[in-house]
């Protein structure tokens, strides 16, 4: 790797023993804790990342800054800050890795954060499945204690705060944020119905921020260099870097740290990141930002439908809309190679919001079952013609008619790859012996890179 | 506060929302609701039978708001234009809600207890397709008892939460909710515990669909065959205000008493319910005024003066009454003779008298 690629979470990453306290320290952790608390007030700070222009990294990518000044401030009402470490989208695992590997650092962004919003009780929502995360994070945030980072009157500015883990029960809809805050009260995680949003009534009815464990994480670095300095990384409203899960059938999947504005070329086919295709083959179609986001044709991919060169940012990644374009999503960069089966891909993404919607609202409940089960019919060679309109029908009366977003995610994939790999869909009704044999695969026009 | 909804402005205080105020103008602009419940907190937002376009926000942000929204929670605002039944868009949504709602339930109201009084019944007439485009096999259940009158069968169930939140606001101790997730999701007591509370009942009142049924009633008649009856108790638990349902001189349900919407004025508790059971325990007020349109009151209520659009529909489907064109003399139905029915109810007391006087009242308007 170059050492010119500006590193805000990863810089430190490979030290040996870096998840614990003392080496963390010595690598000067906690330095943002001693610099907001003894030196800013918590208003400098929210201004800082406002300046940064840093997007939520959970998928949504809304301004943190702005999220931050949506908080309501009533007198005598505790604020919590929340953040999310419920990552369970298919496709990315850039929470998880970052959380084993450097947990003071998100301990130090948890530090800093609830300092800047006022909040004096702090909690991380770790997904149930990784256990030993939750237990990483508890040792982690015993030492910090220890050393006087957290508890009362830290650092002897007379701010209190307590950080707390809560291991959810493994499901994916408490990572959207409202049912995260159903569990977190101890309740079935079922998303609520807003307005309210949660920066108004959220956890126990009080003002609460939710944020992505990447996107606290960035925040030490933020007080630390000064939120022109993360601003001037990147490119445009995409600013600072971003994790990225890579995953799929490329020579070095991993996470990687990237500054927005990476040419996706680049990501692909440089060494210095996934090194290419696996040899021999080449790029169909890629998923760019977790399950939830349109799946797009390679060329598709790469340029823009004006020619140009599709960046890794929030802009170009959506250039286009549904039609053309994609989405940043949480950065689960999934890629295939002509021998992945879309409609395969299609039916497991389905199957997978199939078992992980609530079940509260009907068009989800209801809707995600059924394109299922129709694409289970097609992919097991027992599909008809109208059954791929069916689905186009189905996808868009569950898309936003929903309570929350995990709708929207069931019916994106399902139609973006009806939109562009309908032949394959086709192929596989009129073809269902080939297309049911091991290894029977859609040879048909195929726009390879 | 100003809010118009289909071309209709009402004035309304503020916190009402959309689906109250479009109550307030009546039923032609009311959106259906399937999970709302107004004397439940909490409820609504879930079945999405109500969404509604937002053309204007408000007065002071006339932006149209970019998604459909649940008019059963959402507040109205000074100045907020709604589209209802004029709008396409809301009409499509709402025959995918239809569909979806339908996907998992059993297409057999012939033989459902509940029909002629469901709500998914009367909104799939109003508002769905004639075809189901679903192939597959439905998600079914066993029977239920939940205790030693009520009866689950979550096969029908639509998840509306009702009577979860039923079991949560009205009886004391919480032992009802929902278990596992997504259209595998069921209402369950807790660890196979039977409803031991003396509200518990009421559970059955508010499920829009014939999941929740009362055991002392279930199958014994048609809800079309019998005949309802306001009627009060002094009940040291509840208000005691019931309506009785009647077959002949028999009272064969107590349930409690509804509005127009459906919705229980009063909730009552299960000794009214499923015990008092004679004329005897009652005083009758008179005949209940069924003014919910459903399928099947249609006729018999005069339900399609109320909603004209009800009635074209009627119109389309011809809907004939029974014995229209038929030569009946040659079937065993009779009308029940008027000396008949005088007779219906033995004299109890003096409130059985008064309740004797009333329905004379109500047989002679007819």
């Amino acid at each position: 790797m170059t050492s010119e690629r500006p590193k805000i979470l990863t810089d430190k990453t490979h030290i040996p023993g870096i998840e614990t306290f003392d080496v963390y320290r010595k690598n000067g952790g906690y330095t943002a804790v001693e610099k907001a608390l003894k030196t800013m007030t918590p208003d400098e700070v929210v201004e800082e990342v406002k300046k940064s222009g840093v997007r939520g990294r959970g998928g949504a990518g809304f301004p943190m800054g702005m999220k931050w000044s949506f908080l309501a401030k009533p007198e005598g009402v505790p604020r919590y800050l929340v953040c999310n470490g419920d990552e369970s989208e298919p496709g990315t695992f850039k929470d998880h890795w970052l959380m084993k590997t450097i947990p003071h650092l998100l301990i130090e962004g948890m530090i800093v954060s609830s300092y800047a919003l006022g909040a004096n009780t702090s909690y991380i929502y770790v997904r149930g499945e990784l256990m030993y995360v939750v237990r990483i994070l508890e040792q982690a945030i015993a030492e910090a204690k220890a050393a006087g980072f957290l508890g009362k009157n830290i650092l002897g500015s007379g701010y209190d705060l307590e950080l707390y883990v809560q291991p959810g029960g493994g499901a994916y809809i408490c990572g959207e944020e409202t049912a995260l805050l159903e569990s977190l009260e101890g309740k079935r995680g079922n998303p609520r119905n807003k307005p309210p949003f949660p920066a108004v009534k959220g956890l126990y009815q009080c003002p609460t921020v939710v944020n992505n464990v990447e996107s606290i994480s960035t925040t030490s670095w933020i007080v630390n260099n000064g939120g022109d300095a993360y601003a001037a990384i990147g490119i445009g409203r995409s600013t600072g870097t971003k994790l990225i899960s890579a995953s799929g059938h490329l020579k070095k999947p991993g996470v990687y740290e990237i500054p927005l504005g990476l040419p996706v070329q680049e990501f692909i086919y440089s060494d210095e990141w996934c090194g290419g295709i696996r040899d021999g083959h080449h790029l169909k179609a890629v998923v760019a930002g977790g399950s939830s986001v349109p799946i797009l044709p390679a060329a598709m991919l790469l340029k823009t439908a004006n020619g140009e060169d599709r960046l890794m940012s929030y802009e170009s990644l959506s250039d286009g809309g549904f039609a053309t374009g994609t989405m940043m999503g949480s950065g689960g960069f999934i890629a295939m190679d002509e021998t992945a089966c879309i409609v395969k891909n299609t039916w497991n993404f389905s199957r997978f919001y199939h078992h992980e919607s609530c079940g509260q609202c009907s068009p989800c409940r209801e809707g995600t079952g059924w394109m299922e089960k129709v694409l289970h019919r097609i992919e097991h060679g027992h599909g008809s013609m109208h059954d791929i309109d069916l689905l186009v029908d189905v996808a868009k009366k569950i898309e936003g008619n929903t309570i929350c977003p995990l709708g929207d995610a069931a019916a994106w994939p399902v139609a973006s790859a009806i939109r562009h790999f309908r032949d394959e869909f086709e192929w596989h009704i009129t073809h269902p012996q080939e297309a049911t044999r091991p290894g029977g695969i859609y040879k048909g026009h195929m726009e390879l890179v | 506060m100003k809010v118009t909804i289909d071309n209709i402005t009402i004035e309304v205080e503020p916190g009402t929302t959309i689906l109250q105020a479009a109550r307030k103008i009546g039923p032609e602009v009311a959106p259906p609701a399937m999970c709302y419940y107004e004397p439940l907190k909490a409820s609504g937002g879930k079945c999405r039978a109500c969404l509604v376009k937002v053309t204007a926000g408000s007065e002071k942000d006339p932006r149209p708001m970019p998604k459909l929204v649940p008019s059963c929670i959402t507040q109205v605002q000074d100045g907020m234009i709604v589209e209802n039944t004029v709008n396409e868009q809301v009409l499509e949504t709402r025959k995918g809600i239809v569909e979806f709602l339908l996907l998992n339930h059993p297409l057999d109201c012939p033989i459902c207890d509940q029909a002629g009084e469901c709500h998914l019944q009367d909104f799939s007439f109003q508002h769905g397709v004639q075809q189901t485009r679903y192939e597959e096999e439905r998600r079914t259940f066993e029977k239920q008892d939940l205790g030693p009158n009520i009866q689950l069968h979550m096969t029908r169930c639509i998840l509306c939460y009702r009577c979860v939140f039923t079991a949560d606001q009205i009886t004391g101790k919480r032992v009802h909710g929902v278990l596992n997730r997504g259209d595998h999701a069921e209402i369950s007591t807790y660890i196979e515990k039977a409803i031991d509370n003396d509200f518990s009942g009421n559970v059955i009142d508010v499920c829009p669909v014939g999941a929740l049924t009362d055991k002392t009633y279930r199958f014994k008649n048609r809800v079309w065959f019998t005949k309802p009856v306001d009627a009060h108790c002094d009940c040291e638990k509840c208000s005691g205000k019931v309506t009785l349902w009647y077959r002949g001189d028999e009272v064969i349900r107590v349930t409690a008493r509804k509005n127009q919407w459906g919705e229980v004025l009063d909730f009552i508790c299960n000794t009214c319910r499923f015990e008092r059971k004679n004329t005897a325990d009652w005083t009758i007020e008179g005949p209940t005024k069924v003014a919910r349109h459903s399928v099947i009151s249609a006729n018999k209520y005069g339900a399609n003066k109320i909603v004209p659009e009800f009635a074209r529909r009627l119109a389309a489907s011809q809907y004939k009454d029974v014995h229209e064109g038929r030569d009946t003399s040659q079937l065993t139905i009779k009308q029940l003779p008027e000396e008949r029915f005088k007779q219906l109810i033995p004299p109890a007391g003096e409130s059985a008298v008064a309740g004797i006087r009333s329905i004379q009242n109500w047989a002679e308007d007819k």
